[in-house]
């Protein structure tokens, strides 16, 4: 076969065939059945994805580009691209699934065809946000990807699911219609599409390209880059935007947590490289001290609240929002070697994180609690469990030939190139990393066995195998990290290019 | 490029090697065959490093490129090997110390449990192999992979028993301390990269002029701001005395040869840009002499042998900055290496005793050793002697030529650094006395159970012991020998740039010989009476129940440091993550959410009576909002 024509239907292939096996799955009954499925069919879309990468030409920007016109009359087409910039979140939302399916594989859900289904649902959406380049398609999938985790939150999470969901619904749906007012203003200001023969085809257009030369005066410029920055600083989340984050991430069932704060808060920082940066670029300088300021409060802000919480959901969503108010900074500052950082980081981060939840799930279903202060001494019980968590640990305080650490050193490298003292202040967080991540291993882990963790026992084989995935990928990418910037690079230095 | 040099990645490859296997077959391996390649593959590194170090020695040096660590459009930083005079010796100094403590630790850890066992020599073995990244690095990006590399390994060392919280509280410490530096440390190369875009040593080196006084001066700051966290200097200390909760192998492999040497050595490699940098070097010799006289005080009132020791060690590391901050580079170097034969004599000896002990650490209750002990008595006799700076021991050569570079800089420093020296003297012959000398204060059982220390314990003793008497003759001053500084001969293109830099400026001093033969005769003959005065009191040694008072009880108390500390950054940094979590958190972002919730809420219980769960009555609606949007279009 020619690798060409291949290619060419990977970035819709990974859209539709979540998008079948998910509504394949609402039709399965058997639990087992379910679960098999979802596992399988979140392998094959690995296959998929690596297959896509294995083709990526990394010169070539556009290579692996689809286009079906769609609704051709008012200029809206279905078309999808896997550049640089969506490379690695494909690939992360692809590899995220298998070990989230495999590390949950002997939990319990009523109507499982129904979770698994949503969850495949999710995965379809995501992949469409990373490889849209049609500012109407981007926002269908933006929605697709949210709403099932509405009701994964609602109908399958803890005690206050409904509070939680409704802070979380609160926050993005503000965000969802922000940015539709956005695309609508923003559409009815592009060019007009022409065929070939000059015949008029569409007053305007949805595409990407069309989006990037729209007319905008400089006012408009101001007042859209904020509809959008809203939309996405809601779901990455920036401070002050972030408080929906650790409720519902506490309140989730863990694999929609995992997702959560593995793969959709990277919609927010993609929605940021892809459509915020490239459409409004004289708004992003007028206002990135403000943006950049925000995030960095938000980093130091969150890295010190993390210190004070003793579930250890919240204090992995407060390392979280420090982590991906880091990458936020290191977007805005627009320096090569920080939006590198930052493209590479977005894969780590996903990783690392998903490997926190699995710990933190397992630690809970076996012992039904999560408080800091009631656990400790669980390295006397599960050693192993404890040398992976203890990688992972390391791996979220950005130790060297961890994977975090190119990424978290090549972003402050960017802010420090924007201005001195943001990175000073920013930098704050390494060594309260530290603080909070050390004092909950040592809490949780080391010490003497308690009444309640002496139940504890040793990691079940999936837990074992998914925690593994983890951690060789945390080793990989940390002594060679070299693959994940070949593939992003080129997409990175022409964004910057821009700007010049 | 075919070069002998490329086998110099089996250096750390092969201590990777052992971690890899003790600590993932730890519960297979049996203790011996733990010990034995947790100890072999040391000894290999050794090897490979002595004839590396014959092969600079004649001339042999490169930079060897392995792959692309980091390769992108800005930034492009090689897995690279800088094999040099300076990197080959401490090659010598980490591969060969190290291997003798490996050996010692498997005499001194057999109690423990054989998973334990094998766990311990992982880590141990990942300790060295960090320690090798750092001074083989050929740019700064490796040089920090090994320098939080030693920082991870001494946590989980001195945490090795972890069920004791206070050892998890000194690791954690150790840790975000080192921590504090690191921030500095990265700060520096972030500095260096948006300046000259590159951390290639060899690429900076050779481009310091265009690098501004101010960006010289902020970046030797920033990396002596990492020095003083790895290198237990002011204001980051506290962390090295609680370091002794480890195993005591542990402590002697952290102040002997890895880790705490590391800020020295960091300095040592980027002379040039601290030679450039003259306030930053003022700031230096300042700090390691305040560090060195402050830590010397607190040794003097400490009961625990260990303590003793640890802030002897921070003590000497405040003479190496010294020799740092005042040019004396060779010094600083060569103090490094002696200080490691000695110092890790020292903590082997105290581990020895220990054993003997049964763990006791409290020097109010040994004594009499002697006669239990020969040989832990007669090879830690020798370390007290190298590090009191009697000739022809190590420790004098070494510290005689710092102090001789202070006094030519500023008689001040050298006045100070030599009280700072009969302080040292009489805190070591202080704890020989409570130790070895007098009667036995121990209870009877542990009387009962003293004995020497086996083989693997007292022949590593042994080979520090002769290093220490004769380690400091390949450094003999020009004024007893011409040309007898073999060290200094070895290490000049090292430091070639800095030289050549001082002597354009007519920068550098000389002392007459009359001047340096009377500097070192105050500098002996006061630590001699020093040495004497403590070795008569306390060989008397008698428990006294009487608390302490004024001055000695705030020595005790080490100044306090750690309650200040406490008081001005934990307690306040606790307050406001309260604060925030709170008020700012709960009350007021939150609050804001909320509210709109009720207002959403609120308002929704009004409009939901438009739902009347009709389709069309929807559509109806739908249609008008499009109509709505319409029109709000042709105003626009």
């Amino acid at each position: 076969m020619d690798p060409q024509n291949i290619s060419i239907t990977f970035p819709h292939a990974l859209i539709f065939f979540p998008l079948l096996a998910g509504l394949i799955t609402f039709l399965l009954k058997k639990n087992a059945a379910v679960k098999y499925w979802a596992l399988i069919s979140s392998f094959i879309t690995l296959g998929i994805s690596a297959f896509s990468l294995y083709y990526a030409d990394n010169k070539a920007l556009s290579g692996l580009a689809f286009n079906y016109e769609w609704l051709k009359h008012i200029g809206a087409s279905f078309s999808v691209a896997l550049d640089g910039v969506g490379r690695l979140l494909t690939l992360l939302t692809a590899i995220s699934f298998p070990i989230i399916f495999i590390a949950t594989h002997k939990n319990e859900f009523k109507n499982s065809n129904i979770f698994y289904g949503l969850l495949l649902l999710t995965q379809a959406g995501l992949m469409g946000v990373f490889v849209a380049t049609d500012a109407l398609l981007f926002y269908f999938f933006w929605e697709l990807a949210i709403i099932p985790v509405y009701f994964l939150c609602s109908q399958w999470g803890g005690e206050k699911r409904i509070q939680a969901t409704f802070k979380f619904f609160i926050y993005t749906f503000t965000g969802s219609l922000l940015m539709l007012v956005g695309i609508i203003y923003m559409y009815q200001h592009t060019s007009p599409i022409h065929d070939i023969a000059g015949n008029l085809i569409s007053a305007h257009s949805f595409a990407l390209t069309y989006f990037y030369s729209a007319q905008l005066t400089f006012i408009e410029q101001n007042w859209l880059f904020w509809l959008f920055f809203i939309a996405f600083a809601v779901k990455m989340p920036i401070f002050p935007f972030h408080t929906w984050q650790p409720d519902t991430y506490e309140q989730s069932p863990t694999a929609v947590t995992m997702v959560l704060s593995g793969i959709m808060v990277k919609m927010g920082l993609l929605g940021v490289i892809r459509w915020l940066l490239p459409m409004f670029p004289l708004a992003v300088v007028k206002f990135d001290y403000l943006v950049i300021g925000l995030a960095v409060i938000g980093i130091v802000y969150a890295s010190l609240l993390a210190i004070r919480q003793d579930d250890l959901k919240r204090l992995v969503a407060y390392s979280s929002i420090a982590h991906i108010g880091l990458m936020a900074a290191g977007l805005f500052a627009l320096k090569q070697i920080g939006v590198e950082g930052v493209m590479v980081q977005m894969f780590n981060h996903g990783i690392n994180i998903i490997g926190f939840w699995i710990v933190i799930d397992l630690i809970e279903k076996q012992l039904g609690v999560r408080k800091i202060s009631q656990l400790g001494g669980l390295a006397h019980k599960a050693p192993i469990l404890t040398i992976m968590l203890v990688v992972i640990a390391f791996a979220n305080i950005a130790l060297p030939l961890t994977n975090a650490f190119v990424g978290e050193f090549m972003m402050f490298s960017g802010l420090f190139q924007f201005n001195i003292w943001f990175a000073v202040v920013a930098m704050l967080s390494v060594i309260l990393a530290a603080v909070y991540t050390l004092a909950m291993v040592q809490k949780v882990f080391y010490g003497q066995v308690n009444a309640i963790t002496t139940i504890f026992k040793e990691i079940s084989l999936n837990e074992r195998i998914a925690l593994s995935i983890v951690v060789v990928a945390i080793f990989l990418a940390g002594v060679y990290p070299q693959p994940l910037f070949n593939l992003t690079k080129d997409s990175v230095a022409d964004i910057i290019t821009r700007f010049k | 490029m075919s070069n002998t040099l490329q086998i110099v990645w089996l250096i750390p490859f092969l201590p990777l090697i052992g971690f890899l296997i003790n600590g993932l077959g730890r519960k297979q391996l049996s203790k011996t065959l733990a010990g034995i390649i947790g100890s072999g593959v040391i000894l290999g590194s050794f090897l490979i490093s002595v004839f590396i170090f014959f092969q600079v020695k004649n001339g042999n040096n490169a930079i060897i490129h392995f792959f692309d660590f980091i390769n992108t459009g800005t930034l492009k930083v090689g897995f690279d090997f800088q094999i040099d005079q300076l990197s080959s010796l401490f090659l010598l100094i980490i591969t060969g110390i190290g291997f003798l403590i490996h050996v010692y630790s498997t005499s001194y850890m057999h109690d423990e449990e054989a998973k334990d066992f094998a766990k311990y020599f992982a880590y141990l073995n990942l300790f060295i192999f960090s320690m090798l990244l750092l001074v083989m690095g050929g740019n700064y990006i490796i040089m920090f992979i090994g320098w939080e590399g030693v920082g991870l390994c001494s946590y989980l060392l001195i945490g090795y028993w972890f069920k004791d919280n206070t050892n998890n509280d000194a690791a954690k410490k150790a840790f975000i301390m080192n921590r504090i530096g690191d921030v500095g440390f990265l700060l520096a190369v972030f500095w260096l990269i948006s300046k000259l875009g590159t951390a290639d040593y060899h690429e900076v080196f050779a481009n310091t002029t265009k690098l501004s006084s101010f960006d010289i001066s902020g970046i030797t700051l920033l990396l002596f701001l990492g020095a003083t966290g790895k290198s237990a200097q002011i204001p980051l200390y506290t962390w090295l005395p609680d370091a002794m909760a480890g195993p005591t192998p542990v402590s002697a492999l952290i102040h002997a040869a890895t880790m705490v040497t590391a800020g020295i050595y960091m300095i040592a490699r980027s002379n040039i840009l601290f030679t450039m940098a003259p306030a930053t070097q003022t700031v230096i010799a300042v700090i390691g002499l305040a560090t060195a006289v402050i830590a010397a005080t607190i040794a003097l009132k400490q009961d625990d042998i260990k303590k003793v020791l640890a802030y002897s060690t921070v003590s000497q590391l405040g003479y190496m900055f010294l020799g740092l901050g005042v040019g004396a580079y060779t010094g600083a170097v060569f103090h490094v290496m002696t200080h490691a034969f000695f110092k890790a004599l020292l903590f082997l000896g105290a581990g020895s005793v220990i054993h003997a002990m049964g763990g006791e650490q409290d020097m109010r209750n040994m004594g009499g050793l002697k006669k239990y002990m020969s040989i832990t008595h007669l090879t830690f006799l020798i370390g007290c002697l190298a590090i009191a700076g009697m000739p022809p021991f190590a420790g004098f050569f070494s510290k005689d030529e710092i102090l001789a570079a202070a006094f030519a800089k500023n008689p001040v420093y050298w006045t100070v650094g030599v009280l700072t020296a009969f302080m040292t003297a009489f805190y070591m012959f202080r704890l020989y006395g409570m130790t070895f000398l007098g009667k036995f204060r121990g209870t009877h059982d542990q009387e009962h159970h003293l004995h020497e220390s086996p083989f693997a314990i007292t022949i590593p003793l042994i080979i520090l012991a002769i290093l220490a008497i004769i380690g400091g003759w390949i450094g003999i001053p020009e004024v007893f020998m011409h040309g007898g500084h073999r060290l200094e001969t070895f290490l000049e293109p090292i430091f070639e740039q800095s030289n050549q830099l001082v002597s354009s400026g007519n920068l550098k001093q000389e002392l007459s010989h009359t001047t340096e033969y009377i500097l070192m005769a105050v500098s002996v003959i006061g630590a001699l009476v020093a040495l004497l005065y403590a070795w008569n009191k306390y060989s008397k040694y008698q428990k006294s129940t009487n608390p302490e008072t004024g001055i000695s009880n705030v020595l005790t108390n080490k100044w306090y440091v750690d309650e200040l500390y406490d008081s001005i950054v934990v307690k306040p940094m606790q307050s406001i993550a309260n604060f925030f979590n709170t008020v700012i958190e709960k009350k007021s972002i939150d609050g804001v959410v909320n509210g709109v919730g009720k207002a959403v809420n609120y308002s929704s219980r009004q409009i939901r009576l438009l739902q009347t769960g009709q389709v069309s009555a929807y559509m109806l609606m739908m249609v008008i909002a499009i109509l709505l949007l319409f029109i709000i279009q042709l105003f626009l």
